[in-house]
């Protein structure tokens, strides 16, 4: 009686598991449209938003929003202070008339005396807004219009909808592996089990297995075979010396290393979406021999004015979802509390906590490497190097840094030296005595070890 | 096969049943090992807690723990400014022109720093006057560094904040009560810093200011005084003279504030069959006395009768040969007229007005724009210390000097500040009268200093911080301008001040060249007759008959000792006695003898030397150690100053001993008594071969009269090896065990040394310390010959009269016996030997013996001419240290950085700030050399290649050839036909040292002619 039981469960245990991964297939298969769906609807509700606020108004808000870029957005947000005090709601708090003239002509209206005048430019620090007299009263109109459409909400559709098998990540990969991991030893276990209980079936039956002739197990064959032995270990032999040399040849490259960074700063939002030149930022390449992480102050020249990404909503945004708005937005605050920029005074406050980043690429001391050497004077593209650095989320290593990968490149490139007056007389003798017309970097002497051992 | 073949180790083993024998055979460590002290003694082995078991496991878990330890890379940080200055690009240097001023060493410099650090000191060319720096200067960047800075102002020993430090200061400036405020310091030679004292003094009532310097030029600045009327010193221009005569001056040295030595380096190349002729009297050995055409060895007693003679109003003390040069030395002045010039450095008012009578006509002198670089007045010094030990001083405050280790009478001044209410020492460091000062104002570096200082009289010179101050220090003048009461910053002050004498400068077109020409302010030349009290005070003492005369003088590495914690500048050689780390008595072999004082080479860079005891008076400096000097004077010593220091300096610089006690009535030259003391001193010296022994072939010398009469051939031969019985120059292909490599195209890197020009200043082997990160080894590795130094100044003595005299001698000896009892005494340098200076550096040979026998290719050459060296290439197996015939490799014995037992600048985090940090740091077991400063090189090629531009002559620059303000080194690339250095390498005067080797050096020397004309 026993034994049936015991089938009876293992064929239990196996269905229930065939039903649940029919299953969760079924419901890894649904997310996809459930997301782009979300995604439509949040826009339609904006658009809506839009198209009411924009009646209430006297001004055009589509006409504002473009004057509005072009002339105040660099020191005014709409629904937070900047330079400039936020101008939602603006209307509430002042007369239109009086919105007109300072716009025009802020300094006479300070000069003048007027009272609030004074008030705002002392509040701002002193300073000065600047005049806008080719503006005219339907043109501030149309970009009242504009700040004053209420401020869109979040949408909805964009938070993470919570618990549930329908997660946006799917079953992780580890546990599909877990399970069937689990099911392959369930599955030895039986056919231990189905053979123990043949056995006993047999005994209990008086069935005499059959044992076929005693042969010479194959590893005692093998053994004996000495022609194979030999094979067999030379073969080890290289094999192993192969993966032994590649060991060490790895030792200390550190190719693809991609540490966790104080700030997590995405080169795929600044280098790739933004199209910001690496050399704005990495300024010091073009004259050093380092690239030089940039300073704070110089990440301060946009954030000044750029305290959050765009969200969802936006056609441009950068967020996505393994990376939210709030994430990148308290990374952005990271950099506030660093360089001490209080957000709501709109000021430094003077403490600062300077950025301890986490160094990439570590050449050796005893190797000298010239950034200037090979941006401004080779003209070479940083990405050569560094790799398609604007698509990084973060930043990585992406080249081995070793002697080999560094003459291979000397070998193989040209000197540039079209216009560059250094170069003409050696570059005539040597051509001549080389007789050929472009000299790679190895022909200048590029190899030599004290060119960058010293 | 094994040959049966017996080798006899000794004579011993020929006894057969010799107990030596049976003894060595037994032993197999020559000492015995201790085990017995350890094993044997039953305690110690119980009261040891590590079992055997124990130790198996601490090495287990060391050897898991460091496998583990090295599965990981470790994790950098890399932290960039939060505001970046705008002047500051990471990895690119700047350079700041600031100034020198510490009362000793006066000098216009150039400080380049990366980083916001200074890590070099250069010359600043653009400089008129003391442009050139020494080697003291040029290691001043490191005093920056020094960990026994002080870090904050002190009270009573205590540190306390500045605002408490001044209130305490101001209550007991007012508790005063009308008793006298003395300043006492350096000569500031700064118009800002007088100003300022004045206006304190018009605050506070009954204020004085004495100013003090170390090292006295008394008798010059009195004689001045008395002829021009001003406290000052005559400048002289030693390029245009034709004739110099120096009694007792090392004008190449330290005289007067030194900075003369460029001025004299460019008449000493021949051109058109001229050159300077240079008579020198001397008492010590000096560099000068070294670089001279003639030089005579006399007493300072006999030292005054030259100057007499040459005035022409007496000398008749004098005998023979000195007599006869005399004559000679006043001929050659009187040929030359206006373009002769004597100078003097006796401490003897009328010496010094006798040789500015002399050169009243001469246009070497200069009196209106007069040197003001030393202004101290020994005479109000002493007043001061009398007035303080009879307790009439009420406050003194002490700035840039050490009197309680400076003074002859330390005792009396020591005495004499208890006596004081109020003292206030202004010092970088708790040194000897810090630790007696109640309050101690830490003052900072000169590189963290705002100042102007007027050199001379035409002559300014401005001072700019080059870094942030490291320590809450703040300069003498800031806490001055505190204590009267002014909100300004004393950069504002010297901005304000000097705005009159800039002239149509801006003060930031100054500021940016560091110098200026001020409005001349003619001196008024009024004939005053010397009272009568000065010139007895100064004056050197008669002959002594039965002691012996006592010079004491300044040493190119340490000068007055201000700069004693300095690892660099105790470890450069001295350039005449090639000894580091210690200053000894220096006397002559015949008084050495009748002393029973001895030297011995116990090993290569180990000397030996005696002890003995000098007395002058009642003051007695006991275990001086000696050393014998050839050229020294017979009846006369010499000892330097500056040493023996204890406070706040570095237990291993506490080497030397202190002179200053010696050097009573602030006079050089002294009256003293020697006797030979028990013991032997062990000396670190860098050379103890002292004679070529007749090999014309390194140093070549020849005499203006050969030189310009004769062909190049006869003094400049080029030599020659035979083949198939036909004579080939070395240099030949058809002689070349090698292949010629084109080295036509590109640059081709020389370098050209002028055995004229050099002085032997040791300025260029600073230079290269600091530019390349070459570590200090300490005193004790020096005697183990194992300095670093990439460069070295060699130093020869004819062991005749002259080089050229060796070689004749050497030329003649005929036979064996000769040739072997004459090459012993051709080791022993002569008693009044000719001197020459030999840079040597990596010779950067294009057919590199180094190179060929190196096992893992370390060193190889580059087509632009330097020899390579890649240190992690490097195994260290010496082959090529071996194989050098220069003898330039270093090897790293040790660790050198980040070691206790190397507790010198690259020990710390402080001193390791001034490292440069284009050059690597090397580590043990590597082999290192002069790269020819292929960082500069390199920098200079991509400087031109970013800019779009060819390089022009003068951009490659050496560290060495940068720092030589003598213009003996020029570097640059000889396929550029248009440089100074292709000149060079076509002139006549042009060799190799070691020709005959055939190593095809691209470092080249210049013959030394002497120009011994008679007229």
């Amino acid at each position: 009686m026993k034994k049936e039981n015991l089938r009876n469960s293992i064929s239990k245990t196996l269905l229930a598991l065939v039903v649940f991964f029919t299953f969760s297939q079924v419901l890894l298969s649904q997310e996809t449209p459930v997301e782009v769906g979300a995604a439509e609807t949040a826009d339609a509700v904006a658009d809506a938003e839009n198209a009411a606020t924009a009646e209430g108004q006297s001004g055009d808000a589509a006409k504002g929003k473009e004057l509005f870029n072009s002339l105040c957005a660099s020191c005014h947000k709409p629904y937070s202070r900047s330079t400039g005090p936020a101008l939602h709601g603006v209307t509430e708090r002042r007369d239109r008339d009086w919105i007109y003239e300072w716009v025009k002509n802020s300094a006479a209206m300070i000069a003048s005396g007027d009272a609030e005048a004074v008030a705002i430019y002392e509040e701002y620090n002193q300073t000065a807004m600047n005049a806008f007299p080719q503006l005219s009263d339907a043109d501030i109109d149309d970009i009242l219009a504009y700040v004053e459409q209420p401020k869109p909400e979040p949408a909805v559709a964009q938070t993470p909808p919570v618990g549930g098998e329908t997660s946006s990540g799917g079953v992780p990969t580890e546990v599909i592996l877990a399970i069937l991991a689990f099911v392959l030893a369930l599955l030895v276990i039986a056919l231990f089990l189905v053979n123990k209980t043949l056995n006993r079936f047999a005994s209990e039956s008086g069935i005499q297995v059959v044992e076929g002739p005693t042969r010479k197990p194959i590893w005692k064959a093998f053994v004996e075979n000495q022609f194979l032995v030999l094979v067999t270990s030379i073969f080890l032999l290289l094999a192993g010396g192969y993966f032994a040399y590649g060991y060490l040849m790895q030792v200390g490259v550190d190719q693809g290393y991609e540490p966790v960074q104080p700030i997590h700063f995405s080169h795929r939002i600044h280098a790739g979406d933004n199209a910001i030149e690496c050399k704005y930022c990495h300024s010091s390449a073009r004259v050093s021999k380092t690239s030089g992480i940039p300073s704070l102050n110089v990440c301060m020249n946009c954030h000044k004015s750029i305290s959050e990404v765009a969200d969802a909503s936006n056609a441009n945004t950068s967020v996505n979802e393994d990376y939210t708005k709030e994430f990148y937005d308290g990374e952005i605050a990271k950099l506030y509390d660093a360089v001490g920029w209080d957000k709501t005074t709109q000021s430094y406050t003077g403490e600062t906590k300077p950025v301890k980043w986490v160094r990439i690429h570590n050449l050796p001391d005893f190797a000298y490497f010239n950034h200037s050497q090979h941006v401004s004077v080779a003209g070479i593209a940083c990405q050569e190097c560094h790799g398609p650095v604007e698509e990084m989320e973060i930043m990585r290593q992406h080249s081995p840094l070793t002697m080999g990968w560094c003459i291979n490149c000397h070998r193989e490139t040209n000197v540039k030296v079209e216009g560059n007056e250094y170069y003409e007389k050696i570059h005539a003798e040597l051509s001549k005595k080389y007789g050929v017309e472009t000299l790679t970097a190895a022909q200048m002497g590029a190899l030599e070890c004290g060119k960058c051992h010293y | 096969m094994s040959s049966n073949k017996k080798y006899w180790k000794s004579v011993e083993e020929l006894k057969g049943d010799s107990s030596i024998v049976e003894t060595l055979q037994q032993n197999e460590f020559v000492e015995e090992i201790p085990i017995d002290d350890f094993l044997g003694d039953k305690e110690t082995l119980e009261s040891s807690k590590t079992s055997r078991r124990d130790f198996l496991k601490f090495v287990g878990f060391s050897t898991a723990a460091a496998s583990l330890a090295a599965c990981e890379g470790p994790v950098t940080k890399s932290i960039p400014y939060v505001v970046q200055p705008d002047e500051i690009v990471p990895g690119v240097a700047n350079y700041y022109a600031t100034t020198i001023a510490d009362g000793f060493d006066f000098s216009s410099v150039l400080i380049k720093t990366r980083e916001g650090r200074p890590i070099k000191v250069e010359n600043n060319t653009l400089g008129k006057v003391n442009a050139g720096a020494n080697a003291r200067v040029h290691a001043s960047v490191l005093s920056l560094y020094d960990n026994q800075r002080l870090k904050r102002p002190t009270i009573k020993g205590e540190p306390v904040a500045w605002e408490k430090f001044d209130a305490e200061v101001a209550k007991r400036l007012q508790a005063q009560g009308g008793k006298k405020i003395v300043f006492l310091t350096q000569t500031f030679a700064s118009p800002s810093t007088s100003k300022l004292i004045k206006e304190f003094s018009s605050k506070y009532s009954n204020v004085s200011h004495v100013v003090y310097d170390t090292v006295s030029e008394d008798a010059a600045l009195e004689a001045f005084q008395s002829k021009f009327g001003k406290r000052a010193l005559a400048n002289y221009d030693f390029s245009k003279a034709e004739v110099i005569v120096s009694v007792g001056a090392d004008f190449l040295g330290d005289w007067q504030g030194g900075g003369f030595d460029s001025g004299y380096a460019k008449g000493r190349i021949p051109s058109k069959g001229k050159m300077s002729q240079h008579f020198q009297f001397e008492a010590n050995m000096t560099i000068s006395g070294a670089n001279a055409d003639k030089r005579v060895a006399l007493k300072p007693s006999e030292l005054k009768q030259v100057v007499l003679a040459l005035a022409g109003k007496g000398g008749s003390g004098l005998k023979g040969k000195a007599a006869e040069a005399v004559q000679k030395a006043k001929a050659a002045l009187q040929r030359a007229g206006g373009k002769g010039v004597v100078i003097t450095g006796l401490p003897d008012i009328e010496a010094q007005q006798a040789v500015l009578s002399i050169n009243s006509g001469s246009e070497v002198m200069d009196t209106d724009n007069a040197i003001l670089t030393r202004q101290g007045s020994a005479a109000q010094v002493n007043q001061l210390v009398a007035e303080m030990n009879a307790g009439s001083v009420g406050a003194l405050m002490i700035a840039g000097v050490n009197p309680a280790y400076s003074l002859p009478n330390a005792e009396d001044f020591v005495k004499g500040l208890k006596k004081v209410g109020l003292v206030v020492d202004f010092a970088m460091k708790m040194d000897e009268t810090a630790k007696l000062s109640e309050f101690v104002a830490a003052t900072p570096h000169y590189l963290e200093s705002w100042g102007d200082v007027q050199l001379t009289t035409k002559n300014f010179s401005l001072m700019q911080p080059t870094i942030k101050p490291l320590f809450d220090t703040r300069q003498f003048q800031e806490s001055l301008l505190k204590w009267i009461g002014n909100d300004k910053k004393y950069h504002e002050y010297i901005k304000e001040n000097i705005a009159g004498s800039l002239g149509n400068k801006k003060w930031e077109e100054a500021l940016h060249d560091g110098v200026f020409e001020g409005a001349v302010t003619a001196v008024t030349t009024t004939e005053n007759t010397v009272n009568s009290t000065a010139s007895s005070r100064m004056i050197i003492p008669a002959a002594n008959a039965k002691g012996y005369e006592l010079t004491l003088y300044t040493k190119t590495a340490l000068g007055d000792g201000e700069q004693a914690n300095n690892p660099w500048l105790q470890e450069l050689p001295d350039p005449i006695t090639r000894t580091t780390w210690d200053n000894y008595l220096t006397i002559s072999k015949a008084d050495a003898e009748a002393l029973d004082l001895i030297n011995k080479h116990v090993a290569n860079g180990g000397l030996n030397g005696s002890y003995a005891n000098v007395k002058v008076g009642k003051v007695e400096l006991k275990n001086v150690p000696v050393i014998i000097q050839p050229g020294q004077a017979k009846g006369s010593v010499g000892l330097a100053l500056g040493y023996g220091r204890k406070e706040a300096i570095q237990k291993e610089m506490q080497v030397g001993v202190n002179a200053y006690p010696l050097y009573q009535n602030f006079s050089t030259v002294q009256n003293v008594t020697i006797e030979k003391a028990a013991g032997e001193h062990e000396f670190a010296c860098v050379q103890l071969h002292n004679t070529l022994m007749g090999r014309g072939d390194i140093v070549k010398e020849t005499t203006l009269e050969i030189f310009s009469t004769k062909p190049k051939s006869e003094w400049n031969e080029m030599p020659h090896v035979s083949k198939d019985h036909e004579p080939f120059a070395v240099t030949s292909p058809e002689v070349d065990i090698w292949d010629e490599f084109d080295r036509s195209i590109g640059h081709h890197f020389n370098l050209s040394i002028d055995l004229n020009a050099c002085t032997g200043c040791g300025a260029c082997v600073i230079a290269c310390h600091s530019e390349n990160n070459v570590p200090v080894v300490g005193k004790t590795e020096v005697r183990r010959s194992r300095d670093m130094h990439w460069l070295r100044i060699d130093r020869y003595y004819s062991s005749e009269e002259s080089f050229e005299g060796d070689n004749e001698k050497k030329d003649n000896f005929d036979g064996l016996g000769d040739s072997l009892s004459g090459f012993g005494e051709m080791e022993e340098a002569s008693d009044s030997p000719q001197v020459v200076f030999q840079p040597v550096m990596c010779q950067h040979c294009n057919h590199a013996p180094c190179e060929t026998v190196c096992p893992v290719a370390a060193t190889s050459h580059g087509r632009q001419g330097q020899n390579h060296m890649a240190y992690n290439r490097c195994v260290g197996t010496r082959y090529c240290a071996n194989n050098c015939p220069y003898k330039v490799r270093r090897f790293n014995w040790f660790l050198y950085s980040e070691n206790e037992e190397f507790d010198y600048n690259m020990n710390n985090d402080l001193g390791r700030m001034v490292l440069n940090p284009d050059v690597t740091v090397r580590s043990r077991g590597v082999m290192e050399k002069c790269s020819m400063c292929i960082q500069m090189t390199q920098k200079t090629i991509l400087d031109a290649k970013r800019d779009g531009r060819a390089i022009k002559d003068g951009d490659f620059q050496t560290a060495c050839s940068r720092a030589c303000s003598s213009g003996a080194m020029v570097f640059g690339d000889i396929n550029d036909k248009e440089s100074k250095v292709f000149a060079n390498k076509e002139d006549d005067r042009m060799y190799h040292l070691l020709e005959h080797v055939g190593t095809k050096p691209n470092v080249f020397y210049l013959t030394k002619v002497r120009n011994t004309t008679e007229v």
